[in-house]
């Protein structure tokens, strides 16, 4: 048990890279990658998020989502009801929420980590690597909470990852020579993709 | 009322053309505004899926844009983007279970990316920087040049990627068969580069027409 989320672990870092497989919060990765400092305290935000985030639509998708999910604990008269339509908005609605929640946390506990992550917090929101990753659990249908979580952690250490590496690498090639068209976000895609290229090397790995 | 008269303007007038053509190029949301990135790139491989996901975003987006226009001065403020969030995942639900009914395959292909229109950045900018302060009929106009120019992105994108990746375009064999190298009997000239069907390729490919474009319009050049 404990070796296979050290593989579920593992691989949602590197393998299966939010960034770099499925292009997931791509937006966010793009726009604020251009220090690493700032780059750092969104790449921790984002992995707050959905460490928090995936095990609670997990919950609601294995206790009332799912086809008869109703029936294991509301009775045998519940066994027929597939509320599956309706996880879009029951996700969304889930991280909206719990993103204002850890807001008003953070504000109250830690102002110093607050003023750091301030405008970032608002806007994890609508980053597509959290929904993603709540679209994924769904899709690969985990066994256990714990699974849910560990993938939560591993995808959003392997997104802070990418966007701290890019936005080194933006720090330095402000003293390179690139072509006047290219320049900002031109060069940052061609970049990701080699980056995406570097990252393609672990597939092979079977865990 | 008289100078509600004078403001009105024809439906086509000079200044909502410009609503329609901007985002072709001076204002396109994936290569100017950087807006819509994250399902723009895992859903071009092949064409089919990139127009399908092209007709659905700019349905969500037309009428979105629409919807919150018309209620936008009754949404207090601190609550806007959870209202926001809801319109657009009650349209994306309608759109997914369209799809699942009449076009199950391609929905398979789309698998999550479906899902995530409803946080595709080119939904919210749009809403946040002109529905909410702009008339249904403009945020109409909005919607729809908004999902062509991220539309026709995504189709350029794809067509490359299947053409050169696979030979074929929508499914259908573009590089004549002959031309392909036979071992056997040692004829044709020609390999598919398979490279481009991994997600890496999206990315050099938009980096590509990024470069293009702004090679040709130099305004809008970065400086750094």
């Amino acid at each position: 048990m404990g070796q296979e989320l050290i593989n579920l672990f593992v691989k949602s870092i590197f393998i299966e890279n939010m960034i770099f497989a499925y292009f997931l919060g791509m937006c966010s990765y793009l726009a604020v990658s251009k220090t690493v400092k700032t780059a750092v305290g969104l790449g921790i935000a984002v992995t707050f998020v959905l460490v928090i985030t995936l095990p609670v639509n997990w919950l609601l998708e294995n206790y009332v989502l799912q086809p008869g999910a109703l029936g294991k604990w509301l009775g045998a008269g519940f066994e027929e009801v597939d509320l599956s339509f309706l996880s879009f908005i029951m996700f969304i609605a889930v991280i909206a929420s719990m993103v204002q929640l850890i807001e008003m946390i953070v504000e109250k506990f830690a102002p110093a980590l607050y003023s750091a992550l301030g405008i970032f917090l608002p806007l994890i929101a609508v980053n597509c690597s959290i929904l993603g990753g709540s679209l994924f659990m769904q899709e690969r249908a985990f066994g256990t909470i714990a699974e849910a979580t560990v993938y939560g952690l591993g995808s959003g250490v392997g997104w802070f990852l990418a966007i701290v590496a890019i936005a080194a690498i933006r720090e330095k090639i402000r003293y390179s020579n690139v072509p006047a068209p290219l320049r900002g976000l031109g060069i940052t895609f061609i970049i990701t993709g080699l980056m995406g290229i570097a990252f393609m090397s672990f597939m092979g790995i079977k865990l | 009322m008289s100078t509600e008269v004078k403001t009105k303007e024809s439906l086509f007038s000079k200044k909502n053309q410009q609503l329609l053509k901007d985002p072709f190029n001076d204002n396109n949301p994936i290569t100017v505004q950087v807006l819509g990135i994250c399902s723009a790139l895992a859903i071009t491989v092949k064409l089919e899926p990139a127009i399908v996901m092209s007709l659905s975003v700019m349905f969500v987006l037309a009428a979105g844009n629409v919807i919150i226009s018309l209620i936008r001065n009754l949404i207090p403020n601190r609550i806007r983007i959870i209202v926001q969030l809801v319109v657009v995942a009650s349209l994306v639900i309608l759109v997914d279970q369209f799809l699942k009914a009449f076009a199950y395959d391609v929905s398979k292909q789309l698998s999550v990316f479906v899902g995530l229109i409803i946080t595709n950045c080119i939904i919210m900018g749009r809403f946040e920087a002109f529905a909410l302060g702009n008339g249904p009929w403009k945020a109409f106009l909005d919607g729809i040049g908004n999902s062509i120019g991220y539309g026709v992105i995504l189709i350029a994108v794809a067509f490359v990627r299947e053409l050169l990746g696979s030979g074929q375009l929508l499914g259908a064999q573009i590089i004549p068969l002959s031309w392909y190298i036979d071992m056997d009997k040692g004829t044709g000239f020609y390999a598919n580069n398979g490279f481009f069907l991994f997600p890496p390729m999206a990315l050099i490919v938009v980096g590509m027409i990024i470069w293009a474009q702004r090679a040709k319009n130099t305004k809008l050049i970065e400086e750094n």
